[in-house]
This record gives structure tokens, C-alpha cells and sequence, in this order.
């Protein structure tokens, strides 16, 4: 059965293959250098290491062919090489980035393109940094706690717009290139006083959850350390997942610690109302 | 020789994907101290790749569906060589244990009144997949996770497991190293859950990682468990071809679920031309009812895109062999058409398959939702792995149980898309729950440690060798998956088959003498030099079993033997290691049906 409908957009199968699209540059060809930072916790450089590159390479082929063939014991983390794991982050020419989605044709090869561990995390070794303090973050902040169930079955019902106000934070792949171009933590180091912007978007995922009825308002004031981000939207900017940060998670949360401890007619309500603040 | 840790568990698992995660959190909450070691950070797993959904019988958008027609459906998709009692327990609890992930605070597509929508998905009879758009893994896993990390259990992340110990017959424990300072670990347990997933860097085209190379199959396999179905790779019919960089990366058949149809060069959708005997009468026979079926008509049947992955993947080899491939040797996928049908069709493609617009976006120059991709098949699944029983998963080593990909059974000789989310937490929970029960039965294990001291000496052996030049751990993986790809891939013969066999035994030879230099500091090189062993093991089982299985069926095709044979249909193929260190081979009886499982695949007929 031939589809007739479909034939004129298919009359020449090859051709999107063919068009260059106009937002990039042409595939590279050729040979190009990168230079590696390679070392461990306590000094590194960068060395230099020349590859040939084709088209449609991102800075991950690179790095395994450059393992592959120059230097087997190059460390760099990596799982999907899809974009969907979190874990190949690092600093290309200076830029938080996925490595595995980071095309080569968006790069300037005429020159060498550097890539170094993220560097707001202690390196353990070449590529390779401590990520461990996230995890200890996570695990610091109070866990899901839906309501009863809305059915006799057990089960909830949520409309899909609820849903969908939270799946955006929910896309998150942990990749923490948030954390690590936030000034906060990269700068100042105050990882024991401030949870980073990965966490409070994992915050505002459970705060904003249709099922969630836990409060973790006082917390997010307190021990998180949500005042010390100032909104200067580095972390939206560097998101792989194109995750509005600033705007969709961390805004609205300063905004509920705002209304609960900083706006009097508030807090009246809540003391008439009988609902603690602390 | 070298120092090493030990810590002590009641259930060790060894993977920490869904299967391995679902595991622990049922053995922790059975009071159990539950180890889990993960070969890379917490949350990496494979499962985040799963796009399509999780196959339940909950019938929440057609109340036709309830598990009989699930348990049919499986069977018939694995053309009956599953496991029965697996493919029932299996299709009876998949909907609990998707409830049970809402509880713990996933959150899915919902239907218009508010219930966990599901969608189409191939050999699925009616809509059953729970979905998160296109990004139902990731949604799995980090629920299983956030979920996790609160119940008590102690994480080793990037560690690998060279070799399980045993104390007697029971397992006992295992050893292995952690990547970040190469420090050897012993983890002494009384019942171990294998939760390793698969083995798709045996082959050159896979959507799988680094890490599946078989670990847990082989590990089970040199601890004298058996090993079943190991013939049945799977290979999705949709991977990305171009660019090379990208060649095999998934292309979720939920594509398809939504409405994507498959096309050859000269534009015609060549699923049509041949629908498969035992899915005729479920399938439709023309476009307009294929698109109906698509948008919910409850009297259509669905399009052939939708058959099983098996035959899907063969029918594209066609066409691709036959000279009416697309240009970088695939066919084209299509969902861009449906703007004829849909007045919002590209923000309806966006929201329902919002990875995929961005996969091709971002590394094709691909806009999916006005042109159509280019996909061919790649190495995806293990139908194949440890032998378990049915009920509590334990393998045919006391005390070593397998759950999810590396287990084998529920799926036969081909998987149902959508099947191994609900495999791993369905057999997940089961494993953590009967080796946790397992542990609390039985008394403390020993371990030997000339055990750990032997597993040291052969881990560190590859620095203390003179490097071979050109041939390092890099290029004999790279060896391996290109014959695997060439000689055992998607069309097999017995004469391909035995060459791959031939040059298994040389590599192994090579591998043996690989050598590594730098040091133990996260060195990709050296840990690529220890896991050829278990791409070696299962690259020899899977060939092997493929060669005695002289017949086609499921993921299996043979262009020697092109047909089904009934013979075949009567036992699964066993592999295990044999008093002399050689690989065996069995045939093992399936048991019959019990008469209520029959009728119910009688009457689904």
C-alpha cells in the first residue's frame, strides 16, 4: 500500500539530510585539538591531544576517542550519551555543559576547545569531580508525603494541568550544572549553608506536588538557605532540560517564605487561623 | 597483597537501576540491612532511558483490559516459550506496583477524569502504558530513588563486582573495586539480588551504555547458576542512524503509540505488507482504521507499526537489504504526517514526545515534527539471563537471586515494549522481598579469603603486564562488538555463528593477556580490561544457544532455518559452566500450562 498523501513529502528522501540548517555552522572535517585538564585532588594542567573529527561529533566522541586511541586512562563519567542522564558534565571552553550534547559544528575548532572538570566540586581525578555533597543535600530535605487517598481503591485524582506545573521539575536529570555555575557555591563555597539550585527546584517539585502536604517553608528559610540566591538566573541559563529555574521554582518558593514570615496581614490570618508558623 | 573492606549485609543487590532499587526498598522494609552497589552514581542507571511507558492492566482508558488479556499478550509476544508463571504474576501485579509508585510520588499523564492515563504501545491490545511523556524512566527511577534514600540503605556508588563468593553451595557475598580510588571492597551478605540489566555492549549498534556488559549474567554464570534463553537479544527496530556519532540511540516506539508510521524510500508504508499469521486478526488492513485505532476508536485495530518489535525490526532489515532503505541505510519514521490529521499536530508532538523533538533537535538538525527521521534497528534488550523460579526469583544457586533485565523468563523470546518497567518492579519487589526472607531463614556465611586474595591478583594482573601496543582493552571490546554485530546480529547463520565462536576463543586469549597502564584512580582503561571477561561469557552463551536453536522465532531469525519449527516451541535453551570450566548446553522441557492459563490464551486467541 502506497501513501499518497505522504508521497510529496518524501518525494526526495535525502534531501533534509542535504540542506544545511541555517543556525549552524558547517560539520567539521578534519583533525582538531582539545585541550584536557587532566590531574587529581591536588594539581592538574591541561594537555593538549589531537583528533581527527567528522560530522555530527559531540565533545564526548572526542573525549572517548581520544581515550580510545592517545590516553586509555582518561577519566570522564558518562552513561546515555542522550542527554538524559546528568552524567558527562562538564566546562567546555569555559561553559557548563553536557558533553554528549554538545555538537562539535557549534564550536570554534580553529582553535583548541578546552574541557575541564566542573569546578564548583573537589576533582577527584581528570574529568571525573566529587559530586557526593548532592546527594547528602537530597537526602536532607523532608521526603513526599501525599494526602489520603482520594478513592476507595487507594488512588488519587489529579487534573492534568496540576501535573503539569510540576512535571517541568520533575525533568530534571541531575547533572548539576546548575550547582556548579551557581556563584553561591562555585565562589563562595557555602555548601553547608545553601542547598544550590538543584535542590530547591526539587523542593518546589514537592512543595508544588498536587499530592504533597508537608511544609518545607521554614526549612527552605532556615537550613536551605534559600536567601542567599539573588536571582541572578545563571543556573536557567546553563539548564540542559531548559528548566526555568529562577522563575518557575525558586521565585515562587522566596515568595512563600516571604508571605510566612515577612507579611504581618499573614501572619494575623495564620495566628486567627490557628496554623502554626514555626 | 592488597588491602580490602568488608561490610556486612543481610541482602546485597548489585544494581541499582528499577529493578535493583525496587529490590531494596522492599528487602529494607522486610527489617533487612540491605547493601546496594551501583557501577555508576545513583540514578544513572539504564532505566532513565526508558521513553515508551509501563505496561499495567489497569484499564483506565479501555475497560476491556484486566490482566488475562496482559498475560495473553505477553505470551503470545513471546511466542509461549516464557515462563507462565512469571507472565501471570507478572500481568496480576504490574497495576499494584504502578499505584504504589504514585504513592510514593511519581507522577503520570493523567486521563481527562483525573486517573493515570495510558497509551498504545506494540502487542499491547489496548492502551496500556502509564507514561510520563516520553520520559517514563526517568520518573521511575528518580521516584525509586527519592523514595530510597530514606529507608536505611547503604549506597556504593561507582563499584563494580568482579566475582560473587560462595560459602558451600549458598552464595556469600561478592568482591569487587570502586572506580573513584580503585580500593578493593568484600561484601559479605547472606542472600544476593542481581539487578545488573543487560548486555548490549557485546554488539556494535546498542542503545545501551558502558556499562552493560553482561556483569550479572556472567557473574551468575561463574557461580554456577544457570543461565536460559540466552539466544533472545532483542533489537528495537527504531534507533537513530545518522549521525554515525549517534548510530543506535533509542527512538521510542511510543513514536509509533502516537501515531508514527513507517516508510521506505519510495514512500511506502511497507508494514502493511506483511502482517504475521497469529496477529492478522488484530491488526488493521488499511491506513484510515490504523489512524482511528491511533486516536482511540475502540472498533479499530491497531496499525501494523505496532506489531511486535521483533518482526518490526526484520521487516525494516527487508527493505534496508532489498534497496529501499534511506539514505544512511534505514527507513524513514514519520510522525510529522499527523499535522493532516490534527490541527495542533507539532504542539502535540512536542508535549507527547517532548525527548525525541529535542534528541533529533539538538544532535540531527531534525525537526520531528515537520520531517521524518531516519531509524534502523539497535541492539536494545536481554530477553535472556539467570534462571530464576518464577515466584521468588532465586536463581539455581541458593541464596543468588535476579530481577529485571538480567533475569530471564517473563519474556520469552521477545519483549512487549512497555513489559520491563513493569518486569523490574513487579519482579524488583519479589526478589527483595523473598531474599530479605531468605537472609532471616538462614544462619551467618563465611567467606573464604583466599577467595578475595585470588579475585585481586587476576584484578590487578592487566598493570603488571608488558603492554601490548595496539591492542589494548579499547580495541578488543571494539573487536568483539563488530563480529557480534556482523555474525550474530539480527539475521543469523550456523556458518557465521561458528566463526563468531572462533574468534570469541581468540579474543579471550587476548584478553587474557591485556595489559593497562596508569594507576587505580578511576581508570576507565583498566576497568574496560575487567569487564571483557563478562562481554566474552555472554557473547560464547548467546552464540551458542543461537546455534542450537535451529529454527526462527521471536528475536531469533536464522536465514538457515527461515520457520518456526514446533520442536522448538517444547524447550527453552539452558547454559551453564561445566565441572571443566566449558560452556554447557541443555534443553530444557517447558512445563505445561495449568488449564486455567491455557483457557485464558485459548479464548484471547
Amino acid at each position: 500500500m502506497v501513501s499518497e498523501v505522504l508521497k510529496p513529502d518524501l518525494a526526495e528522501p535525502g534531501r533534509v539530510q542535504e540542506k544545511a540548517p541555517p543556525d549552524r555552522k558547517p560539520e567539521p572535517t578534519g583533525r582538531a585539538t582539545f585541550k584536557i585538564w587532566r590531574g587529581d585532588a591536588t594539581r592538574g594542567e591541561l594537555v593538549a591531544y589531537t583528533t581527527h573529527v567528522s560530522e555530527g561529533m559531540v565533545v564526548l566522541d572526542a573525549i572517548h576517542q581520544i581515550q580510545a586511541e592517545q590516553a586509555n586512562d582518561l577519566a570522564v563519567r558518562w552513561n546515555c550519551k542522550a542527554g538524559k542522564c546528568g552524567s558527562c558534565s562538564a566546562e567546555v571552553n569555559g561553559m557548563p555543559k553536557l558533553m554528549c550534547m554538545t555538537r562539535l559544528s557549534d564550536l570554534d575548532l580553529t582553535k583548541p576547545v578546552t574541557v575541564e572538570p566542573m569546578r564548583a566540586f573537589p576533582p577527584l581525578r581528570d574529568l571525573v569531580t566529587d559530586v557526593s555533597w548532592n546527594f547528602e543535600v537530597k537526602r536532607s530535605i523532608a521526603p513526599f508525603t501525599p494526602r489520603p487517598p482520594d478513592a476507595p481503591d487507594g488512588t488519587w485524582r489529579m487534573a492534568q494541568s496540576d501535573v503539569d506545573r510540576v512535571q517541568e521539575f520533575r525533568k530534571c536529570i541531575e547533572c548539576y550544572l546548575c550547582q556548579d555555575v551557581c556563584h553561591v557555591l562555585r565562589d563562595h563555597q557555602m555548601h553547608d549553608r545553601f542547598i544550590g539550585p538543584r535542590f530547591l527546584v526539587y523542593a518546589a517539585a514537592l512543595e508544588m506536588h498536587p499530592l504533597d502536604v508537608a511544609d518545607r517553608v521554614p526549612a527552605l528559610k532556615e537550613k536551605h538557605g534559600i536567601g542567599y540566591c539573588n536571582i541572578t538566573k545563571c543556573c536557567t541559563a546553563v539548564c540542559p532540560e531548559n528548566i526555568t529555574i529562577t522563575d518557575n521554582a525558586i521565585i515562587p518558593l522566596k515568595e512563600r517564605v516571604v508571605d510566612e514570615y515577612f507579611d504581618p496581614i499573614g501572619r494575623l490570618v495564620k495566628i486567627f487561623s490557628r496554623k502554626s508558623v514555626r | 597483597m592488597a588491602q580490602y573492606d568488608t561490610l556486612d549485609h543481610d541482602v546485597l543487590i548489585i544494581g541499582a537501576g528499577g529493578a535493583g532499587l525496587r529490590a531494596a526498598i522492599e528487602a529494607a522494609s522486610m527489617g533487612a540491612r540491605v547493601g546496594v552497589v551501583c557501577k555508576s552514581l545513583l540514578g544513572k542507571a539504564h532505566t532513565v532511558m526508558a521513553e515508551g511507558g509501563v505496561a499495567a492492566a489497569m484499564a483506565n482508558v479501555d475497560d476491556r483490559d484486566n490482566w488475562r488479556v496482559h498475560f495473553a499478550d505477553t505470551m503470545r509476544g513471546g511466542q509461549y516459550l516464557n515462563n507462565w508463571r512469571m507472565a501471570e504474576l507478572h500481568a496480576k501485579e504490574a497495576p499494584a506496583r504502578v499505584r504504589e509508585l504514585e504513592a510514593w510520588g511519581a507522577l503520570f499523564d493523567r486521563t481527562p477524569d483525573g486517573r493515570i492515563l495510558q497509551r498504545n504501545f506494540g502487542g499491547h491490545r489496548y492502551p496500556r502504558l502509564a507514561h510520563v511523556g516520553d520520559r517514563t524512566g526517568l520518573e521511575m527511577i528518580r521516584t525509586l530513588q527519592d523514595h530510597g534514600i530514606h529507608r536505611g540503605l547503604d549506597v556504593y556508588m561507582e563499584c563494580t563486582v568482579v566475582r560473587l563468593l560462595k560459602d558451600g553451595d549458598r552464595v556469600a557475598g561478592a568482591f569487587g573495586y570502586d572506580r573513584e580510588r580503585g580500593r578493593f571492597r568484600l561484601w559479605r551478605a547472606k542472600a544476593v539480588v542481581l539487578a545488573t540489566g543487560g548486555i548490549g555492549k557485546s554488539f556494535r549498534i546498542t542503545s545501551n551504555s558502558w556499562e552493560y556488559t553482561g556483569d550479572g549474567h556472567a557473574l551468575a554464570y561463574d557461580a554456577g547458576a544457570e543461565l536460559v534463553d540466552m539466544e533472545f537479544v532483542q533489537f528495537h527496530p527504531t534507533g537513530m542512524v545518522w549521525p554515525p556519532s549517534v548510530r543506535g540511540l533509542l527512538v521510542t516506539e511510543g513514536v509509533r503509540g502516537e501515531g508514527g508510521i513507517l516508510l521506505n524510500r519510495e514512500g511506502r508504508r511497507f508494514m502493511f505488507d506483511d502482517i504475521p499469521e497469529n496477529y492478522r486478526a488484530q491488526t488493521a488492513d488499511n491506513e484510515e482504521e490504523g489512524w482511528r485505532y491511533v486516536i482511540g476508536d475502540k472498533t479499530a485495530r491497531r496499525p501494523p507499526e505496532l506489531l511486535t518489535r521483533d518482526h518490526v525490526a526484520r521487516s525494516i532489515v527487508r527493505e534496508v537489504r532489498e534497496g529501499r532503505g534511506s539514505p544512511h541505510g534505514g527507513v524513514f519514521l514519520d510522525i510529522a504526517w499527523i499535522k493532516r490529521r490534527l490541527p495542533n499536530a507539532p504542539e502535540h508532538i512536542r508535549k507527547k514526545l517532548p525527548s525525541m523533538y529535542h534528541q533529533f533537535k539538538e544532535l540531527a538538525d531534525i525537526d520531528i515534527t515537520a520531517q521524518p527521521m531516519e531509524v534502523g534497528p539497535t541492539t536494545h534488550y536481554m530477553m535472556g539471563g539467570v534462571r530464576v523460579d518464577g515466584d521468588s526469583q532465586m536463581s539455581t544457586v541458593p541464596g543468588l537471586f535476579a530481577a529485571g533485565e538480567v533475569a530471564a523468563g517473563l519474556h520469552g523470546a521477545n519483549r512487549l515494549g512497555g513489559n520491563s518497567l513493569s518486569d523490574l518492579l513487579v519482579f524488583g519487589k519479589r526478589a527483595g522481598e523473598f531474599a530479605a526472607r531468605f537472609a532471616q531463614e538462614r544462619p551467618a556465611v563465611r567467606v573464604d579469603e583466599r577467595e578475595a586474595d585470588a579475585a585481586i591478583h587476576e584484578a590487578l594482573a592487566p598493570f603488571e603486564r608488558p603492554s601490548n601496543g595496539a591492542h589494548g582493552p579499547y580495541q578488543i571490546q571494539d573487536e568483539l562488538q563488530d563480529f557480534m554485530q556482523d555474525l550474530v546480529g539480527i539475521v543469523r547463520n550456523e556458518a557465521d555463528m561458528r566463526r563468531a565462536l572462533e574468534r570469541i576463543d581468540r579474543l579471550r586469549g587476548e584478553a587474557s593477556r591485556v595489559a593497562v597502564s596508569g594507576h587505580r584512580e578511576y581508570n576507565p582503561g583498566w576497568h574496560t580490561a575487567l569487564d571483557l571477561r563478562c562481554m566474552l561469557i555472554v557473547s560464547e552463551a548467546i552464540t551458542r544457544a543461537a546455534l542450537e536453536r535451529k529454527e526462527s522465532r521471536g528475536a531469533q531469525f536464522r536465514e538457515d532455518f527461515p520457520e518456526k519449527d514446533p520442536e522448538y516451541a517444547r524447550f527453552n535453551i539452558v547454559v551453564r559452566k561445566g565441572s571443566d570450566g566449558r560452556m554447557e548446553l541443555d534443553r530444557r522441557p517447558i512445563p505445561a500450562l495449568p488449564a486455567e492459563l491455557a483457557a485464558v490464551i485459548e479464548e484471547m486467541k
